[in-house]
């Protein structure tokens, strides 16, 4: 009986035509992917002999192969020299392209962006496992959940459609939330995770709801349709209310991502109770991904939309420019004050997103890029001074460092000037190109705000350098002995040397980013194994194989090997 | 459209801000987490109703993934509530202060 | 497509009950019945499902939503004993009901004026991009195939999820082999406003 039904459903006697996937794309998330778990498997099996070296020398290694996976992706898109590639190079021409039925793309923007966070996960895992170390926690979530967190960031960066932009998100958030709660010891740590993932996930909802509405409005959440659909109508008046609806909805949920004025109020508190560690991570990963989702949804997906969601950037960009280095004045925390101060970063940022350029694009990565290491240099240093226990971290812990450690103070230093943009260190370049950016879009009123906004944030940062190496003659001196662990320690000349290298000479940087456009591309031609009912079906039911818009299917594309079991004998 | 659509839409849109009014005045971790499955669903009915409109299957399968995130963020979010509850175990009241600068 | 008159009843049902729901899980002081009319929403929206020809998913609402989650959500309450009534009467922050009035309402007025206005060509997607539905052809089927080739790296991406939620479980649950005092005064949250005094033993 049942196999008269199976002959009457035609879906069943044929193949399914699977998207073509290409492997070497995907190289980087898999790496990561298979990293955390091959990592989780050993600690279960033999974590009791091998022990926190191991974790965090797999976890270094995991993100730097992964790095090393993506330099031919590089080579592949900007059409280097061929031979560096291990794989047919006839199958994907030179160029950005786009893999798995265009849900996934390969562009400059998003191998450059893949590159940064495989560096920073290394980097960050230094500076954990010397909190670890020191604390005497011997535990592998960490390291294992900040390689997984990773790959939803990496599949943010390359997301060509709105869901698997979603979901990269929901990766990379609930990872941190977990990352913020982790320090059991510290009931304070729970509180900042549990608020993190309240605000987190009503934001995810707002994000959501707004890709909701962008589906009824332009019928895809894929951006290749999204883009080519906007480019066909031009949506007026009624037919407009859902997009311009779902973009508002999207802008707010990624500005509580990148902790935007006025959706920043999770971030001080968080930054706060959390392990510094795991700050050092969502401070960077966090805010890459989400700026990069922000780029690729707004500059790239709804520059027909400019004119609407310019206007909402400009007025988030100020409010954080302008808020988070004033409060920041007051903050006599140093995690809460280097929280405010990247708020304050996050408004540089938008300054980049908002010009709605190429220009402003550059501004972003060469700003994230800059940032990434330097906020994760900052925290390694309050990681250390934090002390056992990552509990002391108020501005009088840091009064006469300069006698106590001066190679900690003296890089902390060099990171904070850069912070405010002194010459000779990256984050000049950083600010100067994000200034550029907004004079270069017509906008030079925030140009000025965001120049006075970095002379308020100077002062800041000059007050804790002060405080560091300027003692008064009869203060006392503080508690003597602060050990640098040697992992922190590398971690930190990596982000000196790389602040510093930037700084001196940002011709490699900016050369890098001017070839790494983010686009959106069309998947290639889909692969149809042989359909023989492919005759017999209603005309709706061959759209359903067709995909979207993927421009038919090529019969000569038939891949004998191709995945799918040929479910003969059906009849 | 027709005007039922117009009424699924608009359900909705009244469940999201029920949902996320709730969040933001309700102070038990475990009722905030019931305001974000409320939000959830009124996105999943959305994308079912504009699948419907449009004729098209994404809407539907884009809620089984919202399914999926529901899911895991509720394991996230009950762990984090449990080993914070451990410690403090009258953790209902003011422990998180949302919408505080 | 016409509407018939079951299907107007049928949403006019639900409507009320998901809205019922919906505030009394925002209502009800006590967990458990905020639970209990969580259950109510989530069954309404099911049988919505079901009235706009989505049958899988009416069953996956059912199955996962009210099986799993609320039962998880359920457990949890019973488990630590957190069913005491909160008080809504004090309001947490200044004005924090007045932001709250503020974003719901902006929202949902936003949403549902755009609908109203917005007449005929207010839903302006083009259709059946990904994949038109089919009436003769099962709805999980359909699904089904759309999943395994439009939507298989988003299929992915949720293992890489559900590994992350499994390792958060793991990690949270796990007990501290010694623990920090509890903060005296929650010093480092900063202490605008009073806390209760925290008088509770560590129970571990």
């Amino acid at each position: 009986m049942s196999l008269s039904i199976l002959a009457q459903t035609p879906l069943l006697t044929e193949q399914i035509p699977t998207p073509v996937v290409s492997w070497p794309a995907l190289l980087p998330l898999i790496v990561m992917a298979l990293g955390g778990l091959l990592l989780l498997t050993f600690a279960s099996l033999f974590g009791r002999r091998v022990g926190t070296p191991f974790f965090t020398w797999w976890t270094v290694m995991t993100g730097l192969i992964a790095f090393g996976t993506a330099v031919p992706l590089w080579a592949q898109v900007q059409g280097w020299d061929r031979r560096v590639l291990w794989w047919n190079p006839e199958q994907t021409p030179a160029g950005a392209f786009s893999t798995v039925g265009g849900a996934f793309g390969i562009d400059g923007f998003s191998v450059l962006l893949t590159m940064l966070i495989a560096l920073a996960v290394a980097v960050c895992a230094l500076v954990m496992a010397g909190t670890s170390e020191r604390d005497g926690e011997r535990h592998v979530e960490g390291p294992a959940l900040l390689i997984l967190s990773a790959t939803g960031a990496m599949v943010m960066v390359g997301a060509n459609d709105l869901i698997v932009l979603f979901l990269g998100l929901e990766v990379l958030s609930l990872a941190v939330y977990v990352l913020a709660a982790m320090n059991l010891r510290r009931v304070q740590s729970q509180e900042a995770g549990l608020k993190y993932f309240v605000l987190g996930a009503f934001s995810s909802a707002f994000f959501l709801y707004g890709i909701a509405l962008v589906y009824g409005g332009t019928g895809s959440t894929s951006l290749v349709n999204i883009t080519g659909f906007l480019a066909d109508n031009l949506l007026l008046g009624s037919s407009s209310v859902l997009v311009l609806l779902g973009i508002a909805l999207m802008v707010a949920g990624l500005a509580f991502k990148v902790a935007a004025v006025p959706f920043h109020s999770w971030s001080p508190d968080v930054y706060d109770g959390a392990p510094t560690s795991s700050v050092a991570f969502m401070a960077s990963v966090v805010k890459i991904a989400a700026f990069a989702g922000m780029v690729r949804v707004l500059v790239v997906g709804f520059d027909t939309f400019a004119a609407d969601w310019r206007p909402i950037l400009q007025v988030l960009a100020v409010l954080s420019l302008v808020g988070g280095a004033l409060v920041a004045l007051v903050q006599t925390n140093v995690k809460r004050l280097l929280a405010y101060s990247s708020i304050s970063h996050a408004g540089f940022i938008l300054l980049g997103v908002e010009a709605a350029s190429d220009t402003g694009t550059r501004a972003v990565l060469v700003y994230l890029v800059a940032y990434t290491f330097l906020v994760i240099g900052s925290f390694a240093v309050v990681s250390i001074v934090g002390r056992s226990g990552d509990g002391m971290h108020s501005l009088d812990s840091y009064r006469g460092l300069g006698r106590v450690s001066p190679a900690l103070a003296g890089t902390f230093t060099i990171l904070l000037l850069a912070q405010a943009g002194v010459p000779f260190t990256s984050g000049f370049y950083a600010k100067f190109y994000a200034v550029i950016a907004a004079v270069d879009a017509q906008s030079a009123w925030l140009a000025v705000v965001a120049m006075l906004s970095a002379v308020i944030a100077a002062y800041l940062y000059l007050r804790l350098v002060v405080t560091m190496w300027f003692v008064a003659p009869g203060d006392q001196t503080p508690a003597p002995g602060l050990p640098i662990p040697a992992t922190t320690g590398v971690a930190l000349v990596v982000c000196v040397a790389v602040t510093l290298f930037i700084g001196i000479t940002p011709g490699p940087l900016t050369s890098v980013v001017d070839e790494a456009p983010p686009v959106v591309v069309e998947p290639p031609v889909e692969q149809v194994a042989d359909a023989p009912g492919l005759d017999g079906l209603p005309p709706g039911l061959l759209d359903a194989l067709g995909g979207g818009g993927a421009g038919g299917q090529d019969p000569l594309t038939v891949d004998p090997g191709g995945a799918g079991t040929p479910a003969g004998g059906a009849p | 459209m027709r005007s039922i659509d117009a009424g699924y839409l608009v359900l909705a849109a009244i469940l999201f801000s029920i949902g996320a009014f709730g969040l933001l005045v309700r102070r038990n971790p475990l009722v905030m987490l019931m305001c974000v499955e409320l939000m959830l669903n009124a996105v999943n009915l959305t994308f079912v109703a504009f699948g419907m409109m449009l004729g098209d299957l994404a809407g539907q399968v884009t809620v089984l993934f919202v399914l999926v995130v529901a899911a895991a963020e509720v394991v996230v979010g009950l762990g984090i509530v449990v080993a914070m509850a451990r410690r403090r175990p009258g953790a209902t009241a003011d422990d998180i202060r949302v919408l505080r600068g | 497509m016409e509407t018939t008159a079951v299907e107007y009843v049928v949403f006019a049902l639900c409507a009320v009950i998901v809205l019922a729901g919906a505030f009394g899980v925002i209502w009800f002081r006590n967990p458990v019945q905020a639970a209990l009319s969580l259950v109510a929403t989530l069954f309404g929206v099911a049988v919505l499902f079901l009235n706009m020809n989505a049958q899988f998913l009416a069953a996956v609402q059912v199955i996962v939503y009210t099986g799993a989650i609320v039962v998880l959500i359920l457990f949890v309450i019973m488990l630590l004993g957190v069913d005491v009534e909160e008080d809504l009467e004090e309001e947490p922050l200044v004005g924090q009901r007045v932001i709250a009035l503020v974003i719901a309402a902006g929202v949902a007025g936003l949403v549902v004026a755009g609908v109203t206005l917005g007449g005929a060509d207010l839903v302006s997607g083009a259709r059946s991009v990904t994949g038109s539905i089919v009436d003769d052809v099962s709805n999980i089927e359909q699904i089904g195939r759309l999943l395994f080739t439009e939507y298989v790296f988003a299929l992915e991406i949720t293992a890489v999820l559900l590994t992350i939620a499994v390792i958060a479980a793991v990690v949270m649950s796990r007990r501290p082999s010694e623990v920090e005092p509890l903060p005296a005064e929650n010093a480092s949250m900063e202490p605008p406003e009073p806390m209760e005094p925290e008088a509770e033993e560590v129970f571990d």
